[in-house]
């Protein structure tokens, strides 16, 4: 058996979103978010 | 604070430590006590955020925020990534082993002397970092409030020692959950107050636009400048490093997402945090520039640590640093006449005026700034070993100066129960490193549970002891947070450069790493005596040497047997 993991080996209990690979695209989406937010704040406020 | 302040104070410490002690009780086998129960996700969540967020965290943030604006920001750009990467690959292999340290695997992968060398460099510089979290809050709160600064740290040291060697991991996650609520609530309360403080007719556009006239909303830099600390760049990468060292091979944080009720639970912990991290500290920032937008109209003093200030003025420089307050507060005046003046031009739509305005508040802030850099050398030439960084003191002077009793003990609980979450997580840490991977494995083998049990609960209070200690002769003149970063990212480079060969430069030998690793952790020292550049790489840095270093040398040597590779994995 390799040392990796497989993608998804427990299943997510989040609605629409069923594999785990969904839910870390979901949660780097949001982090793109905040730094496009934070350079928005950053252009209108310098 | 009065009477009303130190009920509040003392009820949520006490009452949550007695709490986690009374709820915890029963935890008798070393499984429960070293992993505690099946945690839900959210406690998990809340427990790895209250782990990393430290006293230092609440009292010197807001600082940073005052004084170099809230580009701090970026240093935690990186964990989202590097959560998500722990999620999908440290952490289930952690599970499937069924480890009880991080340093586990690294013997069921390498061999026992990497595992030690793993363990030994955790030890030493969360060791340390243990003894900065008592030391922090209680430096600054035993300053403005004129408590004895060894009574501070050896009462909050006992309490959280006592909590967490009785109920141990348990204990340290359910005390996190309440302790991290306590603290939600103080820094909106917090917020709240600040904004109701400004000047009548100021709303948040106003103070925004206050605080980024002075250059305190630069959120993101995308500068390519390597002397720059803070940058995107830094952030992303040598932050992501941090943070994939911190979160994904820092027992202190293993600890506390090992204790999941299953995989879904614990990745879902990481998850929390890996969303709410970067808005948390933005907020904790925010908190800060705002506070800068409330001295604007409100005269602050010339050095916030005014204790210090007092001892020079009474030690022969009372003349200087009396001169040198008069030039800070006939600057602030001027300033103040110009912030107003910028903000009816602002109202008025005549924005050329606005713009004369605000150029010449500038010029005052640098007047004012000039007083207080001058304040510090005068300070610093009175007493070499006086601490000439006031940021610490910024937040709490605030708090004490303007905000109403019942609230200032509720912030007060913050600062020690931030301060408490994170030492508990911790001395948890510690103990069970040094119980687990050391005791277990090379002094006594073959023992009952309720011998390691026994054994891990004398460890951790060891190790609070150890960390009182430290807290009592240290003297620190860095800001306390970076103190603490800087610390970590001299170690951590070099032990995520170990789990990253573990985990994915499979033909790699123990004895090829560990020399690796040594010598890595040696060039790292080096670099950071003679270099200047912003602390962030070296996390990089080792972490780079680590894993080339290894791969090079095991060209040198026996490549790893079918047997050795079989033992390897799982």
């Amino acid at each position: 058996m390799s040392l990796l993991p497989p993608a998804d080996d427990e299943a997510t209990g989040l609605p629409g979103l069923r594999r785990w690979r969904s839910v870390y695209l979901v949660v780097a989406g949001i982090f793109v978010t905040w730094v496009m937010l934070l350079t928005v704040l950053t252009k209108l406020y310098s | 604070m009065n009477a009303l302040d130190y009920l509040v104070l003392l009820g949520v410490l006490v009452g949550i430590a007695a709490y986690g002690m009374w709820a915890t009780r029963g935890h008798r086998d070393l499984r429960s006590y070293l992993k505690g129960g099946n945690t839900h996700w959210l406690t998990i969540g809340l427990s790895v955020m209250a782990t990393q967020a430290s006293a230092i965290t609440f009292l010197s943030t807001p600082g940073q925020g005052y004084e170099s604006g809230i580009g701090f920001v970026q240093n935690y750009f990186g964990a989202p990534l590097a959560l998500i990467l722990i999620a999908a690959v440290f952490l289930p292999i952690y599970r499937r082993l069924n480890v009880y340290t991080a340093y586990e695997y690294l013997g069921k992968r390498f061999d026992p002397k990497t595992r030690l060398l793993g363990a030994g460099l955790f030890l030493v510089q969360r060791g340390l970092g243990a003894g900065i979290t008592i030391y922090a809050p209680a430096i600054v709160l035993s300053t403005v409030m004129g408590w004895r600064l060894d009574a501070t740290i050896v009462c909050s040291g006992l309490l959280v020692i006592a909590y967490t060697v009785s109920g141990g991991s348990a204990a340290v996650n359910l005390t996190q959950k309440y302790q991290i609520g306590v603290i939600f609530v103080g820094m909106i309360a917090a917020f709240f107050v600040l904004l109701s403080k400004l000047p009548a007719g100021l709303g948040l556009g106003d103070a925004l636009a206050v605080a980024g006239g002075f250059h305190k909303l630069e959120a993101v830099d995308f500068s390519l400048n390597p002397d720059r600390r803070y940058t995107v760049w830094t952030g992303v990468l040598g932050g992501m490093f941090l943070a994939l060292s911190y979160f994904g091979t820092d027992q202190s944080q293993v600890q506390r997402y090992l204790t999941g009720a299953s995989l879904r639970e614990s990745r879902l912990g990481l998850m929390f945090n890996a969303v709410f991290k970067i808005p948390m500290q933005f907020f904790i920032l925010l908190l800060g520039a705002l506070v800068f937008v409330f001295y604007q109209f409100e005269r602050p003093p010339v050095f916030f640590n005014q204790a210090a200030w007092h001892q020079a003025a009474a030690n022969g420089a009372g003349d200087k640093l009396r001169t040198l307050e008069a030039d800070f507060n006939t600057a602030h005046a001027e300033k103040q006449r110009h912030v107003n003046a910028w903000l009816a031009a602002r109202h008025a739509g005549d924005p050329a005026a606005a713009e004369t305005e605000r150029a010449a508040a500038l010029a005052a802030n640098a007047r004012t700034e000039a007083a207080r850099a001058e304040t510090r050398t005068v300070l610093k030439a009175n007493d070499p070993k006086a601490l000439a960084n006031d940021s610490d003191y910024v937040f709490v002077t605030f708090i004490l100066g303007y905000l109403p009793h019942g609230v200032i003990g509720l912030l007060m609980a913050v600062f020690f129960a931030a301060a408490f979450s994170s030492k508990a997580g911790e001395l948890n840490a510690l103990g069970s490193t040094t119980v687990v991977d050391f005791y277990r494995h090379v002094v006594k083998r073959a023992a009952s549970d309720a011998h390691y049990v026994t054994a891990s609960k004398w460890f951790t209070a060891v190790w609070g002891f150890f960390a009182i200690g430290f807290a009592l002769f240290c003297n620190l003149a860095e800001n306390l947070i970076q103190a603490t970063n800087i610390i970590g990212s001299i170690f951590y480079g070099v032990v995520l450069g170990l789990f990253l060969v573990a985990f994915f430069v499979k033909w790699v030998s123990g004895t090829a790493v560990f020399w690796a690793a040594v010598v890595s952790q040696l060039l790292v020292f080096v670099l950071y005596a003679t270099l200047s550049i912003s602390y962030l790489w070296y996390n990089i840095i080792g972490c780079a040497a680590c894993m080339l270093l290894s791969i090079i040398l095991q060209m040198f040597l026996p490549r790893m047997t079918p047997v050795d590779t079989d033992k390897a994995t799982v």
